[in-house]
């Protein structure tokens, strides 16, 4: 009993190491979305490119698509663009844009200039459908399954390696299961 | 004095950067103030990790204000307003999270480490008592040694 007592403190260093060490490299501005499995809300929303066409939640039914959160006022939005293009054009990816939280003109010129990596983009001026998306940061983006399920949420920039290793997978996943 | 000028620009700017965080909000009753001041309180912005919407200037904080008060003037519950808030962005934003199976440990550990520090403490102490009680009374044969030492002491000192 004594000789145990004297390992003591090594077993609570080795416990307390283990546990700190498993929340090394997380990086914890990353927050899983809490829609995650549940259907995305209900919005009645306009169309950027026409004001008089209201688009709703079956606007994600049939195929698996990417909900991407963006803004001219967001500079990281302007680094994902390009790779935005390249996964509409090059890969086929179904990217729904939903402008977050700007100006209809802003984002028309920004589209005109850069190109328009969506199918559709919903508009947002006032953020309420980003806010029950649980939307804290620009750029973000979701992945939507046929069924208009949310199946995952990645925060930040889009790149080519995000898509390999994490939206991919989720994608193709979803694609499966419908 | 140039310390004097730059302790009064810190007092002034600091007051400053707190009512720019300040919203007007009108109230029914003080109560219902007081509520609201507490509920921000206690939501952690998602955005600015380590402040609470209340003091926080992030857009989203001001968004969340907002629907805090706008359910709150539509007569909703503290509860139910945090559970709305908490469907859009997840446990993250509760400073106070629920009690259930996993945030049992989150809550139960100062009291664990109380008590098991109090077992520690019992422990020395009992044992503490029982060498002192041991320690007490000399048997024969110890008494009869001691004596001999104490008389060659008197041996030495008499020399």
């Amino acid at each position: 009993m004594k000789r145990f007592l004297l390992f003591l403190p090594l077993l609570v260093a080795l416990v307390l190491g283990v546990v700190l060490f498993a929340g090394i490299g997380k990086d914890p501005t990353r927050l899983e979305s809490a829609l995650i499995g549940k259907p995305i809300p209900e919005f009645s929303l306009a169309d950027l490119h026409n004001p008089s066409a209201t688009l709703d939640h079956s606007l994600f039914r049939g195929e698996v698509s990417l909900l991407n959160v963006w803004g001219t006022w967001c500079p990281s939005c302007r680094d994902e663009h390009d790779d935005l293009m390249w996964l509409a054009n090059e890969k086929g990816v179904s990217i729904i844009g939903l402008n977050y939280k700007d100006k209809r003109e802003d984002a028309l010129v920004w589209l005109g200039r850069l190109g328009n990596p969506y199918r559709t983009t919903i508009y947002d001026p006032s953020g309420t459908l980003g806010f029950d998306l649980g939307v804290y940061g620009a750029p973000e983006t979701f992945v939507i399954d046929a069924e208009g399920v949310v199946r995952y949420r990645h925060v930040g920039v889009v790149t080519p390696t995000v898509w390999e290793e994490t939206l991919l997978p989720v994608i193709e996943e979803a694609r499966s299961n419908s | 004095m140039m310390r004097f000028v730059l302790a009064t620009l810190f007092v002034l700017t600091a007051g400053l950067a707190r009512a720019e965080v300040m919203a007007v909000y009108d109230f029914d009753s003080r109560e219902q103030e007081v509520r609201y001041q507490n509920l921000i309180a206690e939501l952690r912005c998602p955005k600015c990790q380590n402040q609470n919407i209340a003091n926080s200037n992030a857009p989203i904080s001001e968004d969340m204000r907002n629907e805090v008060y706008r359910m709150m003037k539509s007569g909703a519950s503290n509860e139910e307003i945090v559970d709305a808030l908490v469907a859009r962005f997840g446990e993250f934003i509760r400073y106070k999270p629920e009690l259930d199976s996993r945030t049992f440990l989150l809550w139960a550990t100062p009291a664990i480490a109380v008590f098991g520090g109090l077992l520690v403490v019992a422990g020395v102490v009992i044992r503490a008592r029982r060498s002192e009680r041991q320690a007490t009374g000399l048997s024969a044969e110890e008494r009869a040694r001691a004596e001999q030492i104490l008389a060659g002491q008197d041996d030495t000192g008499d020399r």
